[in-house]
């Protein structure tokens, strides 16, 4: 099973009951703004803790408050790629994207290289994350969490704030990769449209 | 240019304010991380102890540190016991009260920087399989490393100037805790030492400003041009 997630989170002031179980590569959960679709992937990645419930991605569960099982966020083999992105300002992308390589846990997954190349960011290795445009640094980021040797990939807004033209070579940078590294793939977004065209299976939370 | 008397008196307050900056440098920075990063109780309370020496009388922080660190002192006490060590008139104690009346300056820079680390970068860091500590030697310190800078170079300069807790808990000792602001006080009490006087004083301006200049470019070339002390 892909995703098996049942759990109580809180988002906000609300808590939010949400269950996806689903043996989808790629599960796009839509919603509006403000529903709590970030602090989903927050807590599915280790960085907030679910009030109840169970997590498990790819037959590893990360969380169980039944069984005191809660993994912390290094254990847990995240892609995590942030809707604000979180390059490390002080670290040129070269060493952005080798940050998760200490993590070494599939000797047979891609390399800098590979994954440069694929995200057409061979130019730009020595470059400080200030001196990349809005299309760069997210392509970078999506680098750093495919680097990882993750599990799986959290995607929170993969879309947002690109104009037509970089949805469009975004959507098809997430295909690519998809079939390079056919990892269970959860996204967030608040406009399933888009996402709908990869054939994702879309959940809705109102 | 300085006579040999005035050199060792150079001398010796580099070695005060560098010892003192040194031996201050993990306490401080824990302290900054704790008041920046975690809420227990009593923190109020730790935080107004470690701002204390900026606000109390000098001559009152150097007579606390007589009563606690005095040979007859519960901690001096000890010391001496167990190590043989004397801080009370000698160059250590110097630098121990050099070091008190720094550590506010340090701790408050250090402080500001680490509360300016985006802590959704620790965050990113750690999802990408960073322990703690990696998040910690990776993201955190060199990110804060500015305040660290501007926090070490904050507190050798307080240590040169250095001079109400020092002459009340190390007293005026040439050779031993004659530091500058010592020595140039102990001039103007004599007749015919203003010419001294002046050339302390310049030397006391130059190591400030060579201090702080230094810690800017340091950190220039560090952070890529990013980072400021100044």
């Amino acid at each position: 099973m892909s995703f098996d997630i049942a759990l109580t989170y809180r988002a906000g002031s609300r808590d939010v009951p949400f269950t996806l179980v689903s043996d989808a590569q790629v599960v796009a959960v839509a919603g509006p703004s403000g529903i709590g679709k970030t602090s989903l992937l927050n807590c599915i990645a280790g960085l907030a803790r679910p009030l109840s419930g169970r997590i498990a991605v790819g037959g590893h569960t990360l969380f169980d408050a039944a069984r005191g099982v809660d993994l912390a966020p290094e254990r847990r083999g995240a892609g995590y790629v942030f809707q604000d992105l979180r390059l490390f300002p002080h670290l040129s992308v070269r060493r952005n994207l080798a940050y998760g390589l200490a993590r070494h846990r599939h000797p047979a997954g891609p390399d800098l290289t590979e994954v440069a190349a694929l995200l057409e960011l061979e130019g730009l290795l020595d470059r400080r994350p200030r001196n990349l445009s809005g299309g760069e640094a997210r392509r970078v980021a999506i680098g750093r969490a495919l680097l990882s040797s993750p599990r799986f990939l959290l995607l929170d807004e993969p879309l947002a704030s690109l104009d037509s033209r970089r949805a469009e070579a975004t959507l098809v940078m997430i295909e690519r990769i998809r079939e390079r590294m056919p990892l269970p793939t959860l996204l967030v977004t608040h406009d399933a449209r888009e996402i709908m065209r990869t054939g994702a299976e879309v959940i809705a939370m109102a | 240019m300085l006579s040999p008397a005035e050199w060792d008196v150079v001398v010796l307050s580099l070695r005060v304010g560098i010892v003192a900056m040194v031996a201050t440098l993990p306490l401080a920075f824990a302290l900054a991380w704790l008041l920046a990063r975690r809420d227990f109780p009593g923190k109020l309370l730790l935080d107004a102890l470690v701002h204390l020496p900026l606000v109390i009388p000098p001559v009152v922080t150097g007579w606390l540190l007589l009563l606690v660190f005095g040979r007859e002192g519960p901690v001096g006490n000890l010391l001496q016991q167990w190590f043989g060590v004397t801080l009370v008139f000698s160059w250590g104690g110097a630098a121990l009260a050099a070091a008190v009346m720094g550590l506010p300056l340090m701790v408050r820079a250090m402080r500001l920087s680490i509360e300016g680390v985006d802590r959704r970068l620790v965050h990113a860091a750690r999802a990408l399989g960073a322990s703690r500590w990696r998040a910690f030697w990776t993201i955190s310190l060199p990110l804060s490393l500015p305040g660290v800078v501007a926090g070490c170079v904050l507190g050798f300069a307080r240590s040169l100037g250095e001079f109400g807790a020092t002459i009340t808990f190390a007293a005026n000792i040439p050779g031993e805790t004659r530091t500058i602001p010592l020595a140039i006080y102990t001039l103007l009490q004599q007749p015919g030492g203003e010419a001294a006087v002046t050339r302390l004083a310049l030397v006391s301006v130059a190591l400030s400003l060579v201090a702080l200049v230094a810690s800017e470019c340091l950190l220039r070339r560090q952070s890529g041009g990013d980072g400021h002390v100044l």
